[in-house]
Parts: C-alpha cells; structure tokens; sequence
C-alpha cells in the first residue's frame, strides 16, 4: 500500500511541469483562454491515474516476466553448453520473437510507413516497411542478447553500427533519410521497453561472469539502431531495382 | 456521451493490442519450449491488469487533454512569428513531455536499483536522487534537441549533418565515460521517444515546416526524433564523467 501511495506521488511530479508549461504558455504568454477547459483538466487527472497504474503494472508484471524469461532461457536443460555462445540459441530466438512480434504491432511505426510511403510517391510499399522494421529490431535484440551473453563491449557494436548507419546514409535519396532515423525511434513503445530491458537485465544476472552494471543494459538501444540499418536498405534496394528499369 | 464510452472502448482494444504480442510470444515460449511454471503468476497477472487499465486511462488521458492543447500551441508559436519564444517553448514542450514519459520513469528506478546493487550508490536516499537526475538530464537533453530540431527546420539544414555530428559526439563521450553508465546512455536514447514526446514532437516539426513555404513538411518535419535520440545519449554520458 505504501508503495501505491509512493507511486501516485511520483507520477504527480512526472505530469506537472508539462501541464505547468501548457498553463504558463497559453494563458501567459499568448493571453488566451484554454478552449474546453473542463475537458482538458479531465484527461490530466486520467492522465495521472492511467500514468500510475501503468507504472505499478510494468514494475509488477513486465520487468518480473523478462527477467523470469531470462533465467528460464539460461536454465541448464536447456542450455547444453554454458561456455558455448551458440549453446543459448533459445535465447536468441526469444529475443527475436518478442522483437519481431512487438514492432509489427506497433501502431505509431503504421503512421511513419503511411507518410515513407507518401513521401517516395508510393514507391516505399507501408506493409513492407513495417517488415523491415520488424526484422531489423529482431536481428538488434537478438544480437543484443549475444553481445550479453559473450560479455563483449557495447559500444564495439554500437559505433560499428553507427559507421554502417552513415555509410549507407551516403547511397540513399536523400528525402527518405530523416524518416528512417525517425523509424528507429518509434519502435520501442510503452510495453516493449520495460520487457526487453528486464531481458537483458535478467541475462546479465543469470549469465556466470556478466554483471547488471555493465552488460545488463543495451539492449534497447540495438532495437533503435537496426531498424535504421534495415530501412536504409531496403530503400536502398528498391531505389537501385528502379533504376535497373530502363523505361521507367 | 456516448462518444466519450465509444473512445474508451477503442482505447482500451488499442491497449489489449500492444500487450498482446508480448503474452502470446511468452506464452508460446512458456508452452511449447520451456514447459516450467512461473512463479508469483498471480502477481504477474494482476500487473498485466494494471498496465492494461493503465495504459487505456493514460491514452484516453492524453488525447482529451494534452494532445489538442499541445498541437493548438505548437501551431500558435509557430505562427506568432517571435523565433526567440517559438525555442523557448520548444525547449519547454520537450523537457515537459520527457518528464512525463512512462518508460523513462521505469528505466531510471530500474537503473538506480541496479547502481545501488552495483555499489555506485549507497543508501535509499540516493536511490531516488539517482533516478530523478537521470530523467531531468535527459529531459534537458530531448529539451535542448527540439530547440536543434527547430533550428534545423527554419535554417532548411540537412538531417545527415546533424546526425554525424550527434554520433561524433557519442563516440567522444563513450571514449570518456565510465562503463557503468555506457548501456543506460545508449538506452536512455530509446527510451525518450515515447508516447507523450513522440505526437507533440511531430505536431511542432510538421506544423513548422508547413507554414516556412521553403520546406517540405513530409521531408522537414520529420528528423526531429532522431535528433532527440541522440542527445539525451550524450547527456547521460556527461552525468557518468561529471558523476
């Protein structure tokens, strides 16, 4: 109960200053009335609530339930070899599984892919790009929770990452770029990032030899950086199978 | 009225639908792979039952009240034509939203457990210091990116040379940093972007680049987010050294 009172508390801090600023603003500076004021102070107060019960759900639920995962995936029937990276196959797949199946059901990544699509004037097909956003945050987490098992330094892959990222940056039309930076962004939604990174907090704990501290995070940042990757090239592919028509 | 209960009810399937990839992965895993029990389920099924209550409220919440305010000004500033309040709000929309974002609330506690577990910090006092510094450094941070992001679309620059020059700065950071804090920054990156910051921040960029005849909404508008992943990165990296 104590806790509940803690949280409502934490939550009412979180959502003053953007109300505070919304307030001074409009009455402040632009000297206008808040139009359907009534309205407005209602959603702030569900905001509050929902903001609360959402917390104490995904501290309750979700980061147990990933890290539950995590320690069930590393359990020794089902790892064969525990000194072998390849012997946490399971792990892989779960990660790509969660990664593939959370980013396809996205909806704020179904608003970017309508508008890539405007933008190429229908050339960027929107269930495609979803696909490839999907794949490409699957292959992040799954490699993510390789990095974590092996216990390799995060910013190898990270700054790799970055120099592919700018390398294929280089070969795209430029009017798609900004969109597929964009695209890395929205992936991991409200529900998404509290699971994944009790994933990898739960690898690095249950995994001999890693520690929470430096291998436990990370992951979130590999399911915001190859979805870049993998949109860049799948622009990349269909602007060079234009071009290979000659009549077009 | 009746309105109001038909935007609920579509709310809350939109909040049925965001969870229910994760439990079918999980309980496909847990069926067909694992065969184990999970322990403590009946906590685990009463907090799926908050995030889902949650989530709807918080949604519903968002768009009755600060969806239509927050759009209504952003398009205000934009055209009340002072560049000097147009970034101070821009500053102020971004650090406010940010604040709000329910992810970065639990990653920061999370991170502060596991600096305490780790022994970066001590007592219980710190734990909630920890957390709090972390989301207003990164609230600065996606602040001081919309102020760039707005720059960006009045000045017409291109979003590749920003974004080379965010990644400079992430590798420099990295190299500087201590390792505990070089996963959290990386993560404190996808964190930011989430369901508060993303729409307000779309609304400004595209509102923005919709009245500069110059600029292309559907090429200007959007970059914002990337810019905004990449700061709060550098940030955090900043909080280790200075830390």
């Amino acid at each position: 109960m104590t806790s509940f009172a803690h949280h409502f508390v934490e939550t009412f801090w979180a959502v003053v200053p953007i109300i505070a600023i919304l307030f001074i603003f409009q009455v402040g500076i632009l000297k206008q009335k808040i139009p359907h004021l009534k309205r407005i102070v209602v959603g702030f107060v569900l905001v509050w609530l929902g903001l609360t019960f959402l917390i104490i759900g995904l501290e309750k639920a979700l980061f147990p339930l990933g890290k539950i995962m995590a320690t069930q995936l590393t359990s020794s029937n089902l790892v064969s070899n525990p000194l072998d990276w390849y012997g946490y196959y399971w792990v892989y797949i779960f990660a790509g599984c969660i990664g593939f199946a959370t980013t396809i059901a996205e909806p704020s990544l179904l608003a970017v892919a309508i508008k890539a699509n405007q933008v190429s004037g229908g050339f960027i097909k929107v269930k495609a790009l979803r696909i490839t956003v999907a794949i490409g945050v699957a292959i992040g987490i799954a490699l993510g929770s390789f990095r974590i098992v092996t216990g390799s330094p995060l910013h190898y892959f990270i700054i790799g990452g970055y120099i592919l990222v700018l390398i294929q940056t280089y070969f795209s039309p430029k009017n798609i770029v900004a969109l597929a930076y964009d695209a890395g962004g929205v992936t991991t939604s409200i529900v998404t990032v509290p699971i994944i990174a009790a994933l990898g907090l739960g690898l690095s704990s249950a995994i001999d030899g890693r520690n929470p501290l430096t291998d436990g995070f990370g992951l979130i940042a590999f399911a915001s950086l190859f979805p870049i990757m993998s949109v860049l090239a799948y622009v990349q592919i269909i602007h060079l199978s234009n071009h290979d028509k000659p009549n077009q | 009225m009746k309105k109001t209960l038909y935007q609920f009810a579509k709310n809350l399937v939109d909040s049925a639908k965001d969870l229910a990839p994760i439990v079918l992965v999980i309980a496909f895993f847990q069926i067909v792979v694992l065969q184990q029990s999970i322990p403590n389920m009946d906590n685990i099924i009463i907090g799926t039952g908050f995030v889902l209550i949650g989530l709807t409220l918080f949604m519903h919440g968002l768009k009755l009240g600060l969806f239509p305010i927050g759009e209504v000004l952003a398009f205000s500033f934009v055209k009340k034509g002072s560049i000097v309040w147009l970034l101070v709000f821009s500053f102020a929309l971004g650090f406010g939203a940010t604040i709000a974002e329910p992810d970065l609330i639990v990653m920061a506690n999370e991170a502060a457990k596991v600096a305490q577990f780790g022994g970066i910090i001590t007592s219980d006092a710190e734990l909630n210091q920890y957390a709090q510094t972390l989301r207003y450094t990164v609230a600065i941070a996606v602040g001081l990116s919309v102020v760039i992001g707005v720059i960006k679309i009045l000045k017409g620059w291109a979003i590749q040379y920003l974004i080379i020059g965010g990644y400079l700065l992430v590798m420099v950071s990295t190299l500087l940093a201590p390792d505990f804090i070089i996963g959290i920054a990386y993560d404190a990156g996808g964190v930011t972007t989430g369901p508060i910051t993303v729409p307000l921040l779309t609304a400004l960029g595209v509102g923005l680049s919709s009245s500069i005849r110059a600029r292309n909404p559907l090429i200007d508008g959007f970059g914002m987010i990337a810019i905004a992943s990449l700061l709060p990165i550098v940030a955090i990296m900043i909080f280790g050294i200075v830390r």
